[in-house]
């Protein structure tokens, strides 16, 4: 009796194992068949012209930098947006704001800011940023509108880094007669800039990857040069990749696969240094 | 350090002038009554000690003087509390000002995780405007102060979090002394401390005392008897809020207690 009991808890717990390693397996063997196979159909025409020309014959020709460009320059406006107030926003909400329900309806509204889907910012942005103020569709209307999507993030990572920060340095801080501020400024912050780091990085590649709201905010489908101005078109790699991928009849098909491992190679290596920040963080740490 | 009359001062320390006094102190968190009625005198330049078992608000009564209940939502006091005469929760105080005045040393040692100059340096760089020179003989006079300069006088630049815990601890106290407070409040400060650190910050103590008011809470029957000038026993009635049981000399406390509540917890009845 007992010993088919143990042997019958022995088969679930191997099941069990069994099962979980599976499904990592397949898994992690779905991602890697899709970055490998990127990289396979595309490192044939990834080349430095193709970093640096601009397409020639609607995309057929010539290569993507107009697009990356204007990729890095709207992860960097919505950096420029995105991150102050995103970290003034968290300072608030961890350190000033009262413990009350109005705080807890707004920390929920912010997380839920993260769910809204992107074509919505898209729209948003389109209404007040290209027409109510009159924005145009431009790389600034385009920032914002990311940057507001953006927020959600940078808000909620900013505010679990502060809260993450012991009490008791906040105490020995006061207790030596530092006012908030600067408890806040020379001891709360810099603790907690690994996780606000991580989180802006997170953001950005996110924004790097988005491509319904730039669409109706200001990216271009064909641009010979760089936006000279904040308010001008933009073009940027998700759209990009877009256009050549169904839009332009006759394009060949490696282009597709290297404007495609282009992006991720961006948006991968974004992510790979918010991991190394905070791994070098957790290790400073101890 | 300048000669002061305290040095000289031979006087039982319960004869001493007053520095910190409470009158009729009650002290709420929400609708919990944490402290109840306590009317007790600190004398000057000495070590008063607050014993108590664990729950009578010995820690939430060293919070008054400093003010760090204020941080806690709810928290609400009545009844005066006062600092060389003055009322330290009138509405013209500036809580910054008055921590600076009297500073606190925690249970655990909290050093910043910054070096060890910057951690003594932290409170004068937030006062104010102090030179590189200025600072250097800050940091200095401060860790000499709470005996630690030999120990780290070469590793000014290191992490704080190289220090022992018991140099660790002596840090947090210079960290408090670099701002001149004139009352130095310590919570269980040797709690989370082996015997022999625990002797050197007592023996610190001491030292101190000659300039500097310390109050202690201690749950630690031998460390009061051993380090302080003056016992107050706190205990909590109804099992809620503390009272003042009976304060005193320490050697009279310890040895001729009035209270027989007093009596069981020293002998270690309970507690």
């Amino acid at each position: 009796m007992r010993t088919r009991s143990e042997s019958s808890r022995r088969i679930s717990q191997k099941t069990a194992f069994a099962i979980l390693l599976t499904t990592t397996i397949a898994v992690t063997a779905v991602s890697l068949f899709i970055i490998i196979h990127i990289i396979v159909r595309g490192a044939g025409i990834v080349d430095w012209d193709f970093l640096t020309q601009a397409p020639t014959q609607a995309g057929k020709e010539g290569g993507i930098f107009p697009a990356l460009v204007g990729t890095f320059y709207l992860m960097l406006g919505t950096l420029l947006i995105a991150l102050p107030v995103g970290v003034l926003a968290g300072i608030y909400l961890s350190e000033y704001a009262p413990k009350n329900r109005l705080t807890k309806v707004i920390n929920l509204a912010i997380v839920n800011l993260a769910g809204v889907p992107s074509i919505v910012y898209g729209l948003f942005g389109l209404g007040v940023f290209v027409l109510m103020l009159n924005f145009g569709m431009s790389l600034l209307a385009a920032s914002l509108t990311l940057a507001c999507q953006a927020l959600a993030m940078t808000i909620t990572t900013s505010r679990e880094a502060l809260i993450a920060v012991p009490n008791e340095y906040r105490a020995g801080s006061l207790a030596v007669g530092a006012t908030r501020w600067q408890t806040i400024r020379h001891v709360i912050l810099p603790q907690a800039r690994p996780g606000i780091v991580t989180g802006a990085i997170l953001a950005m590649s996110r924004a790097a990857g988005e491509t319904a709201p730039i669409l109706v905010v200001g990216a271009a489908f064909l641009m010979r040069g760089l936006p000279q101005s904040p308010f001008d078109r933009f073009m940027a790699l998700p759209y990009h990749l877009y256009t050549v991928a169904v839009h332009i009849p006759g394009m060949p098909e490696d282009t597709k696969w290297g404007v495609a491992l282009v992006l991720l190679a961006v948006v991968l290596s974004f992510n790979i240094l918010a991991t190394v920040v905070r791994l070098r963080a957790r290790k400073q740490r101890g | 350090m300048k000669l002061d009359s305290a040095l000289t001062d031979s006087r039982p320390p319960q004869y001493r002038g007053t520095k910190l006094s409470t009158r009729n102190l009650n002290l709420f968190y929400g609708q919990c009554q944490a402290l109840r009625e306590i009317t007790l005198d600190i004398p000057e330049r000495a070590i008063t000690a607050i014993i108590g078992p664990s729950g009578c608000g010995k820690s939430s009564f060293l919070r008054i003087f400093n003010r760090m209940n204020d941080l806690i939502p709810g928290a609400r006091v009545e009844g005066s509390v006062e600092l060389d005469g003055i009322d330290i929760y009138h509405r013209s105080i500036d809580v910054v000002e008055l921590r600076k005045k009297v500073g606190m040393v925690f249970q655990k040692p909290n050093p910043f995780p910054m070096s060890v100059f910057e951690n003594v340096a932290f409170g004068p760089r937030r006062h104010g405007r102090v030179s590189r020179g200025e600072l250097q003989d800050i940091v200095e006079k401060s860790l000499r102060q709470a005996a630690l300069w030999e120990e780290v006088k070469d590793k000014l630049n290191q992490s704080a979090f190289d220090l022992s815990g018991g140099q660790q601890q002596r840090l947090c106290i210079a960290r408090v002394l670099a701002v001149e407070p004139e009352v130095i409040l310590m919570d269980e400060p040797c709690s989370a401390l082996d015997p022999v650190a625990t002797l050197k910050i007592e023996d610190l103590m001491r030292r101190l005392a000659e300039q500097y008011t310390i109050i202690i809470v201690t749950h630690n029957m031998q460390q009061a008897a051993r380090a302080s000038d003056v016992s107050a026993f706190l205990l909590m009635q109804g099992d809620i809020c503390g009272v003042l049981v009976e304060h005193g000399p320490t050697p009279e406390l310890f040895t001729r207690p009035r209270d027989k509540r007093t009596e069981d917890y020293i002998t270690g009845r309970f507690g």
